[in-house]
């Protein structure tokens, strides 16, 4: 397929992966976290750890947008769809992810909830139109890729005058995240990052300069093709050898030092800052996630509904903390594969095939045998 | 003079009428609907029998009869049907047994509401995918359901049919060396289906693969290659169905993803909703295990067949405790290729 074949290429992945091996110095390790789920699933899905020398190891970051959604944000939804009988509209992967009560949105569905699956914020609205008499919330989750279409359906909501249209805003924002990765104490044992590729497409690679001159940790944009990623860490591997630090783009068919400027301006125009937000696994970030203007309370499902966020630990058992951080492994989880399962998640991160550990359960399990 | 008329004295309206509860309800229109939709368009001497069942002639070898139930939506698609649907996937799950498929049986639950238009073209569809494979719908039923209770038509098909003396195929009997060899491209059926819900349309249509393939299935057995297991990849896809038969013989398998076809457009729209080819279902095509030293054989009879002109050998059955399927990636990584967990949901971004 053209546009696609290209970044899947097994021979020139070999070519890299033989540079990769000639670069690295044995010497050392390198320690290289990709953020996004998306890399996450193509290193999987294409067992790119084959292509790596033993002392390259891939860190699986937090970005993938249901993982890092906390109990208490599903259990809102669930309680907004099934005490308001709001029909709540979603991105698919989001109505498995375990809420209180052992319900998900998937469970609260077949215990009679209204819940939608959705393709598209645009789908959402026309939820909203053609059941003029109901309720519609959008459940908006997702990094800084999935945030401008939620703006236009806010907008468009507004200029059509659609009155039954709300959002629950869950949008996150990626730098955040990657600074509170980074602000541990102590420091991390993080060597340089695979940055993100669309989330990049709309802030640029402007953000992440801070990672580089501050940290002192380079980064690579990639996209979410595997010859993209192996381009990225030899790439990275690259920088570390010559003690660079620096943002550097691989992306660059997508990427710009500026990004969307129009997508960013119309987010600017609907969303403001939240003080604070809490992540799964990162805990409560401060200026890490977004919520709507004043102009546009009237969408806000929170305020329209009243109902407020209450957090609840995660499960005492799950390591998802540890391993959205990379401190852990999804195999050094005492419950992952055991009691936890693609099919009954406890954590989020086995919850989306971009989750570190349900990547691993689904596509690397064989790696353990020896 | 008598007035007593031999005949219902209306015909059904099948350009405008609807299917109602009386449909179902054991009186004279049901009796109306199954003579003029069903009955006329199945016609064969079982059926004329007329009676609650068929009575059939005596078979010689062991029988094998499946059954499946159809509920797909949109109920007509590019390539295909409900109707003729019903008819490949039973014939199929018959065949694969090692069966020459012999009889089917057809029950509909029809939603009130539902066309009569519409439950004609699915009725002759059947008819005609019954008469080119060959075997007869000789029994069947019809309910009819409250509006809001049925999505338009369900329907369940049964099949009968013979394995003649010598030939033992089962999910249980693939044994570490044997090689495993698929019938075509994958993820034609699935992607057609969900296109045409989510409204997606390529340059080139994707087409259902939907089809019979106990005359693919009879050559295959003809040739005298060692078989051990033949299944159909339905629903769950391939990675599925090889998984479902690694746990049943107690082996592992390694495929190589650059010997699976995948259609240009069936892969395209994959890429485009975020769905894996190897979990999208087939209504047309057969995995073959068979010994090492049958398979090249093999191989030229089944690509000599229309229905398996693009068959290819995608791996080997291996030893393995765990039961893992795997696959070389065309990165020349490697890949667990495991069971379908929930649902195959689309990924976000």
């Amino acid at each position: 397929m053209k546009y696609i074949d290209e970044f899947r290429d097994g021979e020139l992945a070999k070519n890299i992966s033989a540079n990769i091996a000639r670069e690295a110095d044995p010497k050392r390790t390198y320690r290289l976290m990709e953020f996004c789920g998306g890399h996450t699933h193509a290193i999987s899905r294409y067992g790119l750890v084959d292509l790596l020398p033993a002392n390259v190891r891939m860190i699986h970051g937090p970005g993938c947008p249901v993982c890092v959604l906390p109990i208490g944000r599903v259990d809102q939804a669930i309680r907004l769809a099934r005490e308001q009988g709001v029909i709540l509209c979603t991105y698919a992967d989001t109505v498995r992810v375990p809420a209180s009560d052992n319900l998900s949105l998937m469970r609260a569905k077949a215990n009679g909830a209204d819940v939608r699956m959705i393709y598209s914020t645009q789908d959402a609205l026309k939820v909203a139109r053609d059941n003029p008499q109901r309720e519609v919330a959008f459940l908006a989750i997702g990094f800084e890729t999935t945030t401008p279409p939620t703006a236009v359906a806010v907008k468009q909501a507004e200029a059509s005058g659609l009155k039954n249209f709300s959002i629950l805003c869950d949008h996150v924002l990626t730098p955040a995240a990657m600074h509170a990765i980074l602000a541990v104490e102590g420091g991390v044992s993080i060597d340089g990052f695979v940055g993100p590729a669309h989330v990049s497409t709309v802030i640029g690679s402007k953000p992440y300069e801070p990672f580089a001159d501050d940290y002192g940790k380079p980064v690579v944009i990639a996209g979410f093709e595997p010859l993209d990623v192996m381009q990225a860490i030899l790439m990275l591997v690259r920088q570390i050898n010559e003690g660079r630090a620096e943002v550097e783009n691989e992306f660059t068919r997508a990427v710009t030092r500026e990004g969307n400027l129009k997508a960013q301006e119309l987010v600017a125009e609907v969303f403001e800052l939240r003080d604070r937000f809490e992540w799964r696994g990162l805990g409560s970030v401060p200026n890490s996630a977004l919520k709507l203007r004043n102009r546009f309370a009237a969408f806000d499902a929170e305020l329209k509904f009243n109902v407020s966020y209450v957090a609840v630990p995660d499960n005492k058992a799950c390591e998802c903390a540890a391993i959205l951080r990379g401190q852990k492994r999804p195999q050094e989880c005492k419950i992952f594969g055991t009691v936890c399962t693609p099919e009954n998640p406890v954590g989020s991160c086995m919850v989306s095939s971009e989750g570190a550990c349900a990547a691993h359960y689904s596509y690397g399990r064989f790696r353990e045998k020896a | 003079m008598s007035t007593i008329k031999s005949n219902y004295t209306r015909a059904l309206d099948i350009k405008h009428g609807r299917v109602d509860m009386s449909h179902g309800s054991g009186g004279r229109a049901m009796a109306q609907l199954i003579t003029e939709l069903f009955a006329s368009a199945f016609d064969n001497e079982f059926l004329a029998q007329g009676n609650d069942g068929a009575t059939l002639p005596q078979a010689n070898g062991r029988l094998v009869m499946a059954t499946d139930s159809h509920v797909v939506s949109p109920l007509f698609f590019a390539g295909g049907d409900i109707g003729c649907l019903s008819v490949h996937g039973t014939l199929n799950d018959v065949a694969v047994m090692g069966a020459a498929p012999l009889y089917l049986s057809a029950s509909f639950i029809l939603e009130e509401g539902f066309p009569l238009a519409d439950l004609q073209r699915i009725v002759q569809s059947m008819a005609q995918a019954s008469r080119e494979a060959g075997v007869p719908i000789v029994t069947g039923d019809t309910k009819v359901v409250e509006q809001g209770k049925g999505d338009g038509v369900f329907i369940t098909t049964t099949g009968v049919g013979v394995v003649r003396e010598g030939i033992n195929l089962s999910g249980d009997l693939a044994r570490a060396g044997d090689k495993i060899l698929l019938s075509g491209t994958i993820g034609d059926h699935g992607m057609a289906i969900m296109s045409q819900r989510e409204g997606l349309t390529f340059s080139a249509p994707i087409v259902s693969d939907t089809a019979a393939l106990h005359g693919l299935i009879a050559t295959m057995l003809d040739s005298g290659v060692q078989l051990r297991v033949l299944r159909d990849p339905t629903r769950g896809g391939l990675a599925t169905t090889l998984n479902e038969i690694a746990k049943q013989s107690g082996v592992g398998m390694m495929l190589h993803e650059a010997a699976i076809a995948v259609n240009q457009p069936v892969e395209a729209a994959c890429e485009f909703l975020g769905l894996d080819p190897l979990y999208v279902a087939n209504e047309g095509k057969l995995i073959a295990i068979c010994v090492a030293e049958d398979a090249e054989r093999l191989l030229q009879v089944m690509r000599a067949h229309p229905l398996a002109a693009n068959a290819s050998i995608i791996g080997e059955v291996v030893q393995d405790a765990h039961g893992f399927v795997q696959m070389t990636t065309k990165m020349g990584g490697r890949r667990v290729v495991d069971w379908l967990a929930g649902e195959q949901l689309p990924r976000i971004c």
